[in-house]
């Protein structure tokens, strides 16, 4: 979306290129040829510099997850008010419990139901079959969480492998229980990332959900829906607030906070605005084709790239919205530039290197740069093309891109670009700081938040500059 | 097509707020608690993990040793996380990356690759491989994919690549544990015995200990009686390494060396009897020198027992420091008593921990009353039945085999408790029953350091009686009127 190309001094093709082929050397001749397509410098005029969403190259230390982990933890998990059960050995619902800050509200274990539900398959489930238990362990949450609106049933690996029939289940104890329950044939094996589990939990949305509920109040020209915004740390309870201060009516939040019956009366509203591009585009393009809904992509990160946002949603509209976003730009942006003011000289020149998943390697570039920072390097878990398309545009020029990054190729990355903060996950967090490095995990906020809208800018802000500039990194080297 | 389940369509209804007070009061019944532990197939807020975790952690506790997963690559980023959050470390570990077509060929090509690229970027002295789900299913041959690694040279002939089966539908986390120290000794050991050699040393293995802080305790009473030591899976580095700007992907770890020669120690004592069970029959039959299984060290009776054990396989006294250190905890125990006597807990966990809880709450005068184990046996139950029959603060105890978390909050909100001993995932309990968690278990995400703080030993008693005393007494300050707040506590 930027008009001009990006530069950072230092930094060329060859400079960068030559990176890439230093951190090649140590693979085997088979892996480095996998592995190249998967690196390379940008071209911001010229889209996906990167091949992506291949398989993962075995024994490379990849940070990937898998197709459960995109349906549990990513689009069924934050949807509170129904029961997801995690549907196999009991591993993979116990780390995924609590572990994505995708907050909630109501009462746990009464409206909303942020727990690990499984049906902690044993060696005779793997035998016999579990469709049985699973149609008791139905009959047992309806009946002690009564309020909850539906249930997904999300399979682990061995469901698939042993030859269930979940959907069958599923569709016997709908009609039993008079409930939603939502099969999901997640199993950890398919794919090559979690980016399969998001696109199958869209599908399973489209083919059990939309269209079964309808809201009550009369349709308005400003009904929108909030897609893939999943509400880590409280996003949602600024983006969507944001929205409604514009004029908008928000119907439905998928699915961060997210309620079933709102999103299932989706097919309603009268444009969809989405967030996280790479886990909901299935669903936005559903809705258009099947109901003629309109989508825009948006990003609420740092004050430029929401000013820009609220201004392109605002030309789908009347003047009614366009003025109340002005008067919404009008009102936050001293706000936002107080906040500038204060933090941008403490971080102004610091070089950042991302990699993380979703939207955010190319959605927080902005926000950075409004902070007088550069970034100097970026990529996905688990991308595809389409993103590395949008990417190129954001990304200063030549800058490394790298996909699906092993841990051996991020630290070599680190140790020739010698960036002054690193923003990536958990996996990567004690690596870097080893290394004497400022570290976010950007994909949990680092157990802070929100950093989405005018309300999350302010703490963006303050915890990239608590990182960069805490006083603990200069001790790290003793004296003696 | 949409409404693939035939529903009907109605109207959205959110959940009303009279409903949420009403179930809200509900699940805090007696009614509820009945329904509830009438459940036969759904599992709740379970308090144990599957097997392949344990296998990680206790290959992190070997020299220059590569955890390598062998099955889908999700798996390996949840252990690793999963590790990364309780002790705020790195926890390189790589994966095979199977997916479809592996369920329809196998993984032995996924496997390969694996080794072959992990040996190459990561220059591992060992790779302990372990398995998820996927490869137990579909029947991998693990044993002959690694001799057929070795002859199509992904890895070198003579490189260590012990392996273990950890399926997830089996045991949980300890029992992988087991499997992953079992392999990797016979591996290590192989051809080493040597009739008549002595290293003179202790083999020590802890189980499964996710605090650092333990390790090192059990180090500093080796070295205060003076006894050599080989700690087998010893973590205290690899998950509390200095940060000094320099990235070491193998920071600690028992010597591969030394783990081979440990065959042939003088003694072997192991303090974790549930997750090393298997280890040390092995070791029993293969290792020289004497043999010992002890419950592990919490509490003053259980510390005695196990400084009296090193005395005795080494042939010296207690040393005169330990024995000053027993007053000071005793000390700490007698001045603080008032504040833990006539207690009650609920505790839940590992069962090599829950035996430690019991038997230090006893000590105290504190009453261990729910005890839960969510992932328990028949033994186990009889053993802690018997640790509570020791003591006139155990009579009012009942166990809890195969119950989960959920279960313990029934428990908790129809017949209250003081306190909480677990871990992180008991938060939402005590926050519903408006009374303290000590974690002191495994996984702690949302306290730091904790797993630094030894609960083991001596110095193991004096840190929980403080940490829990000092609890207590903030709750009295916190609460208490105007009139009842004082200086003196």
């Amino acid at each position: 979306m930027s008009d001009t190309v990006k530069k950072v001094d230092g930094i060329t093709k060859e400079s960068t290129q030559k990176m890439i082929d230093k951190a090649l050397e140590a693979y085997p001749e088979k892996g480095r040829k996998k592995r190249a397509p998967h690196l390379a410098p940008n071209d911001p005029g010229g889209g996906a510099c990167v091949k992506s969403n291949r398989k993962t190259v075995p024994g490379v230390m990849s940070a990937r997850g898998c197709a459960y982990a995109g349906a549990k933890g990513v689009v069924w998990g934050p949807i509170r008010d129904m029961v997801h059960v995690s549907h196999g050995p009991v591993g993979c619902g116990w780390y995924s419990w609590g572990t994505r800050r995708n907050l909630m509200s109501g009462k746990t274990g009464v409206s909303n139901f942020a727990m690990q539900f499984t049906s902690d398959f044993q060696e005779k489930d793997i035998v016999y079959g579990g469709d049985k238990k699973l149609a008791a362990l139905l009959r047992e949450a309806k009946e002690l969480f009564p309020l909850a609106k539906g249930i997904s049933v999300l399979s682990e690996c061995p469901v698939g492998l042993i030859g269930d029939d979940i959907n069958s289940v599923a569709k016997t104890m709908s009609k039993e229980l008079d409930l939603p329950i939502i099969p999901c044939n997640c199993e950890g094996f398919r794919g090559v990332s979690q980016s399969l589990g998001h696109h199958i939990s869209n599908d399973t949305i489209r083919d059990y959900i939309i269209e079964t509920r309808e809201f009550t109040e009369p349709p308005g020209p400003y009904d929108i829906a909030l897609i893939g915004e999943y509400n880590i740390g409280g996003d949602a309870w600024s983006t969507k607030p944001l929205l409604e201060e514009c004029g908008f009516n928000v119907k439905a939040v998928w699915t961060g906070d997210g309620q079933l019956e709102n999103i299932a009366a989706t097919h309603q509203v009268k444009l969809n605005v989405i967030h996280c591009y790479r886990s909901m585009n299935y669903m936005a393009k559903v809705m258009e084709e099947k109901y003629g809904i309109p989508w825009i992509e948006l990003n609420f990160f740092g004050p430029t790239k929401i000013r820009e946002s609220l201004r392109a949603l605002a030309e789908r509209f009347d003047d009614r919205i366009k003025e109340n976003v002005e008067k919404v730009i009008a009102k936050y942006d001293p706000l936002m530039q107080k906040v500038v003011g204060e933090y941008r000289p403490r971080l102004e020149g610091k070089k950042v290197m991302l990699y993380v998943g979703g939207l955010r390697p190319r959605h927080t570039v902005a926000a950075y740069e409004d902070l007088g920072m550069a970034v100097v390097g970026s990529g996905y878990e688990f991308a595809h093309s389409d993103d590395y398309d949008r990417t190129a545009p954001e990304m200063p020029d030549a800058t490394v891109i790298y996909d699906d990054a092993s841990e051996y190729e991020m630290e070599q990355f680190a140790h020739q670009l010698k960036p002054d903060l690193v923003a990536s996950g958990i996996k990567e967090k004690y690596l870097f700081q080893k290394m004497g490095l400022p570290f976010r995990q950007m994909h949990s906020w680092d157990y802070s938040g929100p950093y989405h809208g005018y309300l999350g800018f302010p703490v963006f802000a303050r915890d990239i500059d608590l990182a960069v500039n805490s006083p603990t990194w200069k001790l790290v080297k003793s004296p003696f | 097509m949409a409404n693939n389940l035939g529903l009907t369509v109605k109207p959205v209804t959110p959940i009303t707020p009279e409903d949420e007070a009403r179930v809200g009061e509900w699940i805090n019944t007696k009614e509820y608690r009945e329904k509830n532990f009438a459940r036969q197939a759904l599992v709740v807020n379970p308090a144990h993990t599957c097997q392949p975790l344990g296998a990680e952690l206790a290959a992190h506790g070997f020299e220059g040793t590569l955890p390598f997963v062998h099955g889908s690559q999700g798996c390996a980023s949840y252990y690793r996380s999963t590790l990364n959050r309780h002790f705020r470390e790195p926890a390189p570990a790589v994966c095979s990356s199977m997916s479809e077509d592996g369920a329809v060929f196998g993984g032995q090509n996924n496997l390969h690759e694996g080794l072959e690229n992990a040996y190459a970027l990561y220059k591992p002295k060992m790779m302990a491989v372990f398995t998820s789900c996927m490869p137990e299913i579909i029947g991998d041959d693990l044993t002959a994919f690694i001799r057929n690694a070795r002859q199509k040279g992904h890895i070198p002939k003579d490189f260590p690549a012990p392996y273990a089966n950890t399926p997830s539908f089996n045991g949980s986390h300890i029992h992988g544990y087991d499997a992953m120290v079992l392999a990797i000794l016979q591996t290590l050991t192989e051809g080493k015995r040597v009739e008549g050699r002595c290293t003179g040393k202790l083999n020590f293995l802890a189980g499964f200990d996710a605090n650092t802080g333990n390790y090192r305790e059990y180090k500093r009473l080796f070295e205060a009686f003076g006894i050599p030591y080989t700690f087998l899976a010893d973590i205290s580095e690899s998950f509390d390494s200095p940060n000094d700007g320099t990235y070491r992907l193998y920071p600690g770890g028992t010597p591969l060396v030394e783990a081979a020669d440990s065959i042939n120690g003088k003694a072997t004592l192991t303090v974790g009897p549930y997750a090393t069970s298997k280890t040390y029959v092995w070791m029993r039959d293969e290792y020289a020198g004497k043999h010992a299984s002890l419950p592990m060290p919490m509490g003053v009776v259980k510390t005695d027992a196990f400084l009296m054990k090193l005395a005795e396989l080494f042939d010296k006294p207690v040393p005169e420091t330990l024995k000053a250190e027993r007053g000071r905890a005793i000390d700490a125990m007698t001045d603080a008593q008032q504040y833990m006597h006539g207690k009650k807990f609920a505790v839940y966990g590992d069962p090599d921990l829950l035996l430690g809880y019991v038997s230090f709450l006893l000590e105290m005068g504190a009453t261990p009353y729910h005890v839960l184990c969510s992932k328990g046996s028949k033994k186990l139950e009889k053993e802690i039945q018997a640790l509570l029959d020791t003591s006139e603060f155990g009579k009012a105890g009942k166990i809890y085999m195969n119950k989960d978390l959920w279960h313990m909050r029934s428990l908790v909100m129809t017949d209250p408790v003081d306190a909480v001993l677990g871990d992180t995932h008991g938060k939402y309990v005590t926050r519903d029953a408006k009374i303290p968690l000590f974690r002191f278990g495994f996984p702690i995400f949302d306290r730091v350091h904790r797993h630094r703080i030894p609960t083991v030993g001596y110095q193991g008693v004096i840190n929980m009686v403080t940490e829990i005393c000092n609890k207590f007494l903030d709750v009295v300050d916190e609460t208490c009127d105007d009139r009842h707040f004082e200086m003196m506590r």
